[in-house]
């Protein structure tokens, strides 16, 4: 079935999409910035939704995946010389397998001990970056990452495709360097990872992931290899962690072991239930939800400061992670399913109107 | 211990858990294209039986030879792509699916795509959607389920969910079907809609069936063969109307006379 059905659904899209990317132009540096940051935890909250949403697979490791994928395409770029644009995906594809050892546990424990297991990765991998081949890693100081640029060669000693002559280089240069120019790349990347989690919704790979989700005896006894299934899962999450931590790491332009952290991880867990477990829109809601509430709570502290003056640093502090909790726990209690199924519930009662109350 | 001429040859087969023997050297032959009943009181291992050969348990002896295949060394899941398709007592849908998804799941051993092929969703991926759909309809309409299509089948009654859970099992196109107490639970109209189903699959499809069920005049009227479990031994095996009058099945049913 198509995902558009009718012309105006394409119009909406098309009107939306140009809206975003043009969104630079005609909005303040600090809205791009908070876009861009949505962007990026869109990528890595749809990862998380393969396997947690579709799979069943609850895991706090999403984080750790992305200090590899940061780790290695900043690797890529400055030890190797790569383009940005190869190491992403390669990046990519590296935490991918990072992501398939982790997930090695769930052919024997299931539930609150896979995320026991899970949780490992999220002490191993960031003690690798800080202890080993501190050479290379620079230890818990972390990276510093270069801007990701397009070259182009000169013709007839012009640049296009807005494009600047670069002495240095020799050739004509496009810097992705503020998120005025980067939330060009995170929107084609979600575009890209928002298709890919579709397609796997509504085909073979998706059933057999929500049949191991629902009942894996019975998917095993139908034809199903829970374990092969499983580890696609994980490595399929691990992979959008992956490009989310490349993305990440080139827009901050610094990388260290604690860029991305266990925090990170619960609140992507958070972004997906707020969003709604096992939906492709889930991850796009719940992202951009708690990311608007976290904005919130920076709006917010200078009144803070003001109402408890001899304690502001503890009471900005504990904001953000207040207001989270609080949203999750309403949630939880009166929209457990997430606001992808409210939206569902609009549209229908919008398609039965006037009929709906 | 040999595969015999039969579809599905059971073998002394023993079970245990611990010290409690759920089967004890039962043995029995499933003939192609019959429908056979596997009956006896409750905890007389039927189920543990079916189990064994759906690959579910391992025996601990005997062997379960289907097709050449010695089912207790086949790993589970590659035992449904044999040619064996099963529901259970209790029903195990994929409750956070519509019936059509449901159905549609159980064809994935019947898809050829890749799981790259399924993330683009294109070229084979979507061919093979259209193809399997068009199955999958064809089995909704032939277990009148159509107008729960797409209802979510955590939330249909009872006797519905046993009807999709039978349109899974038949999506397999197995040829062999184990019915685990498909009939338990229903009332009689739903009991007749079911019996219906069943000896449909049997005539149109010529799928060979074993059945568990509790209701005796069900099992000798639907029944080619009946074979009678009790405390995990083999008692009887026979036509209907044998087993009607063995003193022994009588006994373990009514105890002493």
């Amino acid at each position: 079935m198509s995902v558009l059905r009718k012309r105006w659904q394409y119009v909406v899209l098309f009107v939306g999409l140009a809206a975003l990317f043009l969104l630079p132009a005609y909005s303040s540096e600090s809205t791009v910035s908070f876009v861009n940051r949505v962007l990026i935890a869109i990528v890595a909250v749809q990862g998380l939704n393969i396997l947690t949403g579709y799979t069943g697979q609850i895991s706090l490791g999403q984080a750790a995946f992305m200090t590899v994928g940061g780790y290695a395409s900043t690797l890529l770029v400055t030890q190797l010389g790569w383009n940005f644009f190869f190491a992403l995906p390669v990046a990519a594809l590296s935490a991918g397998v990072v992501g398939l050892i982790f997930g090695l546990p769930s052919l024997r424990v299931k539930g609150f001990y896979l995320v026991m297991a899970t949780l490992s990765a999220q002490f191993i991998i960031p003690w690798i970056t800080r202890n080993i081949y501190g050479d290379i890693l620079h230890g818990a100081q972390g990276l510093n990452v270069p801007v990701p640029i397009i070259k182009l060669p000169v013709i007839n000693n012009l640049c296009f495709f807005g494009t600047q002559f670069d002495g240095e280089l020799g050739a004509c240069v496009y810097r992705f360097a503020t998120s005025d120019q980067f939330i060009h790349i995170s929107l084609v990347v979600v575009i890209l990872s928002t298709i890919v989690a579709h397609n796997i919704s509504r085909s073979r790979l998706g059933r057999a992931l929500v049949s191991i989700r629902d009942n894996d005896l019975a998917a095993e006894l139908l034809g199903i290899d829970p374990f092969a299934y499983k580890l696609k899962a994980f490595f399929i999450a691990a992979v959008f962690a992956g490009a989310a931590g490349a993305m990440l790491a080139h827009n901050l332009r610094h990388i260290n072991s604690v860029t991305v952290n266990l925090t990170d991880s619960i609140l992507f867990m958070g972004m997906l239930v707020v969003g709604g477990l096992g939906t492709s829109l889930g991850p796009i809601f719940g992202a951009t939800l708690v990311i608007l509430l976290e904005e919130i709570a920076t709006v917010m502290s200078p009144w803070v400061i003001s109402v408890l003056p001899d304690n502001a640093a503890g009471a900005t502090a504990a904001l953000r992670p207040l207001i989270f909790g609080l949203a999750l726990i309403v949630f939880l209690i009166f929209e457990p399913r997430g606001l992808a199924h409210r939206w569902k519930l609009t549209k229908a009662a919008w398609r039965m109107r006037p009929f709906s109350r | 211990m040999t595969p015999n001429s039969g579809l599905l040859a059971v073998r002394d087969v023993s079970l245990s858990f611990g010290g409690t023997a759920a089967l004890t050297d039962v043995s029995f032959d499933v003939q192609e294209g019959e429908i056979l009943a596997i009956i006896g009181p409750n905890g007389a291992g039927k189920t543990s039986m079916l189990n064994c050969i759906s690959g579910f348990y391992r025996p601990q002896e005997g062997g379960i030879f289907f097709k050449s295949a010695d089912l207790t060394k086949t790993p589970t899941h590659k035992i449904a792509p044999l040619g064996i398709a099963r529901t259970f007592q209790n029903i195990a849908l994929y409750t956070g699916l519509s019936t059509l998804d449901n159905i549609m799941a159980a064809r994935h051993i019947h898809m050829r795509q890749r799981s790259v092929e399924s993330m683009l969703y294109w070229g084979r991926a979507q061919r093979e959607e259209v193809e399997h759909r068009e199955v999958v309809e064809g089995i909704i309409d032939f277990l009148e389920i159509a107008h729960i299509r797409k209802s979510i089948v955590g939330a249909l009654p009872y006797g519905l969910r046993k009807r999709v859970e039978l349109g899974r099992a038949l999506a397999l196109e197995s040829d062999l079907l184990l019915l685990d107490e498909p009939m338990t639970g229903m009332n009689v109209e739903e009991k007749e809609d079911m019996a219906r189903f069943v000896l449909d699959i049997h005539e149109q499809r010529g799928v060979t069936v074993v059945l568990i069920e509790h209701d005796m005049g069900l099992v000798m009227d639907i029944s080619d063969r009946v074979v009678v479990l009790d405390f995990g031994v083999k008692i009887a095996e026979g036509l209907p109307d044998e087993i009607k009058n063995d003193p022994q099945v009588i006994q373990a049913y009514l105890g002493e006379v």
